[in-house]
């Protein structure tokens, strides 16, 4: 415990720089995935025709393993392959690849009184989706960014192989140096932020769908 | 050329795929395949006897719910590197790290499978007299198969795709192409070893699709209902 200690004293710098360079790789294709998810999403849900083919396409991506996609993404993207960029967008495809099935889910899962009552009550079809069923859908679409963002934290340290990957790099260095306090804090801070953000998401839930629970307490 | 075309050539080179050489890609195959069955083998081994039992009595339900959300918040490679740190080089670290990444998908997936399944039913067979063993496995067992089966899907895919982390603690598998490919700036070996993984995950969950069609009751499944000649509308 006391080597812990040590190596937290003597890497207090790096170790934080790691944490907020995880944080952001892991954020920021949540944020990418779901704005690209949502209208793809309500897409798929309002046309049937494309809901096989989109939700066949993204459930293949899904499929992909992350350090393939980290290998393969600079070929197309034409960037570098030790780029921070491979890691985002690797990680914004499936986040996206998650959330359009969450999205479709969610959009099926209102009930079709709700989307009569607004259509009666003088909702046309855009302002309908934007006001009631995405509030409406929610809760299934939260559900999902929950996966997805704590899967992303975990991936992100894969790219620590690559040389970009925040936290995971203290796994690699760990692994070099045959030197276990690196990865116990790195695996530590990794979960912990994970659970933070989860967390953060069902807080958010709760303010942002205050019905869910008036429907409970009743 | 190209890189696409370089992948290509790589792909097709038929002194990639020699049976003999060690380096090749059948065998770095089977090395792959042979990680993936040891974790997914010992994590059901663990996970769809407790998911069983946790489903059926409701005890310790919490675990099984919990267990998704803990075990993908677990970096995978820190847990590899740091087994490695303990115990050394070897099968051990690996295995250890994908049974960990098994487990949870495996786990919740048979535990919602049970739980999942109508109480009428279960009454049904106890009041017909069945043994709790009876009902497990002739009731319960059946009409999970689904769920226990979506989580084999899911615990197979990522355990196939993260096995090629083996590569990074000097084992092999197809991840040796995307680690010696990047060791030596051969960025075609890393692009092709990455094919190679992709296509193995989604023809093995193309796989399981097949089995779980296959073990499926057609009365669990819809298919027999589906099948069944809908009864003619009355006609006024």
């Amino acid at each position: 415990m006391s080597g812990l200690a040590d190596y937290l004293r003597q890497n207090e710098d790096a170790v934080l720089a790691a944490l907020r360079e995880h944080l952001e790789l892991a954020l920021l294709p949540v944020v990418v995935g779901l704005l690209l998810a949502v209208p793809v999403g309500a897409l798929a849900h309002r046309y049937r025709l494309l809901r096989p083919p989109l939700l066949g396409v993204t459930s293949v991506l899904y499929a992909v393993p992350s350090l393939a996609l980290f290998v393969v993404l600079p070929g197309i993207l034409g960037t570098r392959i030790l780029d921070p960029v491979n890691i985002v967008v690797a990680l914004s495809v499936y986040t996206f690849a998650l959330l359009v099935r969450t999205v479709v889910d969610g959009l099926g899962s209102v009930p079709p009184a709700v989307t009569a009552a607004a259509t009666a009550v003088g909702y046309r079809r855009g302002r309908r989706l934007l006001q009631v069923e995405l509030p409406v859908a929610l809760p299934v679409v939260l559900a999902g960014l929950r996966v997805a963002t704590v899967s992303n934290v975990s991936l992100v340290s894969v790219g620590a192989l690559l040389g970009v990957g925040g936290l995971g790099e203290l796994f690699t260095s760990g692994f070099q140096l045959d030197y276990t306090p690196p990865i116990v804090v790195g695996i530590v801070l990794s979960v912990a932020l994970a659970l933070l953000l989860d967390t953060a998401i069902v807080l958010a839930q709760r303010a942002l769908t205050p019905w869910v629970r008036a429907g409970e307490a009743r | 050329m190209s890189l696409a075309g370089d992948v290509v050539a790589f792909l097709a080179d038929g002194a990639n795929w020699s049976l003999d050489d060690p380096y090749d890609v059948p065998n770095r195959l089977v090395e792959h395949l042979q990680y993936t069955g040891i974790a997914l083998g010992l994590g059901a081994l663990v996970a769809v006897p407790l998911g069983l039992w946790i489903g059926h009595t409701g005890r310790f339900a919490f675990l099984a719910i919990n267990a998704g959300n803990a075990g993908r918040s677990l970096p995978t490679l820190g847990l590899l590197t740091l087994v490695v740190t303990l115990v050394g080089l070897g099968l051990t670290p690996v295995v250890v790290a994908l049974v960990v990444l098994a487990v949870p998908p495996l786990l919740t997936g048979t535990y919602a499978g049970v739980r999942a399944v109508d109480r009428a039913a279960v009454d049904a067979a106890r009041g017909q007299g069945m043994t709790e063993r009876q009902v497990l496995l002739g009731v319960e067992v059946p009409m999970a198969l689904p769920l226990i089966m979506g989580g084999l899907r899911a615990a197979t895919l990522q355990v196939v795709s993260t096995a090629t982390v083996a590569a990074y603690v000097a084992l092999g598998g197809f991840g040796r192409f995307l680690v010696d490919g990047l060791a030596v700036q051969d960025y075609p070996q890393m692009v092709a070893g990455a094919v190679l993984v992709a296509a193995l995950a989604i023809l093995l969950d193309l796989l399981l699709a097949g089995v779980q069609r296959a073990v499926v009751s057609p009365g669990v499944s819809g298919r027999a209902a589906a099948a069944r000649p809908r009864p003619r509308k009355a006609t006024a």
